[in-house]
């Protein structure tokens, strides 16, 4: 076979596999949105994150606004601290409530921004968001409304 | 010293426990065609590879233009392997290469002549072997006589000085036989070069060499120009050249006695 | 009596002995011959052309087979997954499935067992019938190294050619897991692809793909450029040392991926 012609098509498989990695990126893969723009870093602590894991993603208002970046156990306070990477487009302010949310009932969990608006200072680099709300533990709720029921049946009974 | 190109010097070489040669000595003279012949597995073949620098003696050692092989390191052993061209039993073509390529191979890997005047070397080869038409084939186009022509032009692309032939003969028709041995000859006196053959076809080869040795059992066991050996009465020069079957040769491989062999089975 | 059985659990032990001497024997000649490779590299790209030449035979010719393979791997995917997910009632989540399944491990690993099948057989016959028909020792014989005349362009034509193949399989098989899923089962096609984007990370997901399928490109190349090279130089020899690069590449890509995935993931 001519080598120009090997060339040629050397040529468009090296394009097409070049291309292909690309559109991975950006179609498939979410180099588009966030976590390769710049990021600024902050840490919020829970009692209880249930089964939140790293990588998770960040929501305020259901758009993904950062990534869940590390979690480790603050061994003085027995408190999970949670290291949240968020996208430096979107500046929150400092009284913005960290919470665990579960995606349907049975999916996975992700951390919810909600702000409440009454400051004015936004959150800077390291900073640490003071309000958080736990995870619902679902085997907790379950327990939980199995006793109510358990406390209530006795009085079901006797009408 | 002597005008011997190449010098085998009390060469032994084994393997695998099988003492394959046991102290050869060998000249060959400049602008000679010299034949080695022996029978098959008497490591003829190997004697080029060790010549060749493919393979090291156990001991002794071979000396090509007064250097020794075995010492050479790599860019002195490729330094020499430019000195020589090596035609192999059956050719060895690179078949993913047309036979203009083949030939032009050693010539692309060693100069930098520019492609025009490749052309014209790669022709001028082809034509010496009288296929230039065939140019533009493929290997496996080509029928074995073909086949063998060609890589004769490959060895002798870089005008070689030590020009080797291992089994030029094997498989070939007489016609594309009497072709080789005429080109052999032609080639060698016209490059002036070294030629060694290694072979097992008698009459062809007495015809158109100046020196031949015998290898056998490992050691030569005789050595002389085609006439002397014609009119030897060398016991094993005489089965060789008249092909007898039994003979200082036996027909047999070493083997157990027959009858207690037989009787063996019986005993299980 | 006593005597007897001893002598036969030592042959046993002694036959036991003597595969592991020569397999190790092997591997050590398996490291070499990588170091060898390695060590003659500036040839193959000194003559680029030799290298694109091998990245013809080794990546374009296998392209066929890679996608439509692709092709189909992404439907069925689609079709199981939807199956599965929908129990759930989160049958939009099929884009991460499919993304995720091809691009972490489906597209590096089967690529590169096609590869071994198609490209590296094809490697192992011919080095080995080069070397049958002694053309690699006329080509020492005229003072060209055949590691690095015919051995190095091979390896580096399979390094490049793999992680392409996989990022093409990757890509294919999406495509036809969204082919499935969208205008077939009808799953929202804004749900499909956010939901995949959401999901699917560059560096944790794709990077790590990529880093994959190089390494299975060295392995699965380099047992196929061994088991030819090392062939013994008969037909026998050579068919059986093609087999054996279909068993050890896959081999090799299982377990290195095993591995590598052990270490991509983090607890």
């Amino acid at each position: 076979m001519e080598r120009t012609t090997i060339d040629l098509w050397v040529g468009i498989f090296a394009a097409a596999g070049m291309a292909a990695i690309l559109g991975l990126a950006m179609k498939v893969g979410n180099l588009t949105s966030s976590s390769v723009g710049e990021t600024y870093t902050v840490t919020a602590a829970f009692e209880n994150i249930g089964g939140l894991k790293a990588r998770a993603p960040v929501k305020s208002a259901g758009v993904v606004v950062g990534r869940v970046d590390g979690i480790r156990f603050d061994s003085k306070t027995f408190e999970a601290v949670v290291t949240l990477k968020l996208d430096k487009r979107y500046p929150f302010p400092t009284d913005t409530e960290a919470n665990i949310y579960t995606a349907g009932l049975l999916g996975e969990q992700y951390v919810g921004l909600e702000i409440a608006g009454l400051e004015d200072s936004n959150l800077k680099e390291g900073d640490k968001i003071k309000r958080t709300q736990d995870a619902v533990v679902l085997e907790k709720m379950i327990s939980q409304f199995l006793y109510s029921k358990a406390a209530e049946t006795p009085t079901d009974a006797s009408k | 010293m002597t005008d011997n190109i190449v010098e085998i010097d009390n060469l032994s070489f084994g393997y695998k426990g099988r003492q394959l040669h046991k102290g050869i000595n060998m000249a060959f003279p400049r602008g000679k065609v010299v034949a080695i012949m022996g029978g098959s597995g008497s490591g003829k073949t190997t004697l080029l590879r060790l010549i060749g620098g493919q393979l090291k003696p156990t001991r002794g050692e071979v000396r090509v233009g007064g250097k020794v092989v075995h010492h050479q390191d790599r860019d002195g052993l490729h330094t020499l392997r430019r000195k020589m061209g090596m035609l192999f039993q059956f050719g060895a073509l690179f078949t993913d290469l047309s036979v203009y390529e083949n030939v032009a191979f050693p010539m692309r890997e060693h100069t930098d002549l520019p492609e025009t005047m490749i052309r014209d070397l790669v022709m001028m080869k082809l034509n010496a072997v009288g296929l230039r038409g065939a140019a533009q084939l493929m290997p496996t186009e080509l029928s074995g006589g073909m086949a063998r022509r060609v890589a004769l032009a490959r060895a002798v692309a870089l005008d070689p000085s030590i020009i080797m032939y291992d089994e030029p003969f094997a498989g070939l028709d007489p016609i594309s036989m009497g072709v080789v041995c005429n080109l052999i000859r032609s080639l060698n006196d016209a490059l002036g070069a070294t030629s060694i053959v290694v072979t097992h076809d008698v009459h062809e080869t007495f015809s158109f060499v100046d020196y031949v040795y015998f290898v056998g059992n490992g050691v030569v066991v005789a050595e002389g120009t085609p006439d002397e050996l014609r009119n030897s009465d060398l016991p094993f020069v005489h089965q060789f050249v008249h092909g007898e079957a039994d003979g200082p040769v036996p027909f047999h491989y070493p083997a157990p006695d027959y009858a207690a062999e037989m009787l063996r089975g019986h005993n299980v | 009596m006593f005597s007897g059985l001893l002598t036969k659990v030592a042959n046993v032990l002694r036959g036991i002995g003597h595969k592991l001497v020569d397999q190790l024997w092997r591997f050590g000649g398996a490291v070499r011959f990588s170091g060898y490779v390695l060590l003659y590299s500036g040839e193959s790209f000194r003559r680029l052309h030799l290298t694109i030449r091998e990245i013809y035979f080794t990546g374009v010719m296998s392209l066929i087979i890679i996608l439509v393979s692709a092709f189909f791997v992404g439907m069925v995917l689609a079709l199981q997954g939807y199956n599965t997910l929908q129990k759930y009632g989160s049958s939009e989540a099929i884009g991460v499935l499919v993304a995720l399944s091809l691009v972490r491990e489906l597209g590096p690993v089967v690529t590169a067992l096609l590869f071994a099948g198609r490209a590296g057989t094809a490697i192992t016959a011919e080095i080995g019938l080069m070397k049958a028909t002694e053309q690699l020792s006329a080509m020492e014989m005229m003072a060209v190294s055949p590691i690095a005349r015919v051995v190095a362009p091979r390896f580096w034509a399979g390094v490049i050619s793999m992680p392409l193949l996989a990022a093409l399989f990757s890509m294919v098989g999406v495509l036809g897991g969204y082919l499935v899923a969208v205008p077939l089962i009808g799953v929202d096609n804004g749900a499909f692809w956010s939901q995949m984007q959401a999901n699917v990370d560059f560096r944790e997901d794709i990077v790590n793909g990529v880093i994959k399928s190089v390494v299975f490109g060295v392995a699965c190349t380099m047992i196929a450029l061994f088991e030819g090279f090392d062939a013994p130089p008969t037909a026998e020899g050579v068919s059986r040392a093609t087999t054996r690069t279909v068993v050890n590449s896959s081999l090799a890509v299982l377990a290195l991926d095993f591995i590598m995935t052990s270490f991509m993931i983090n607890p």
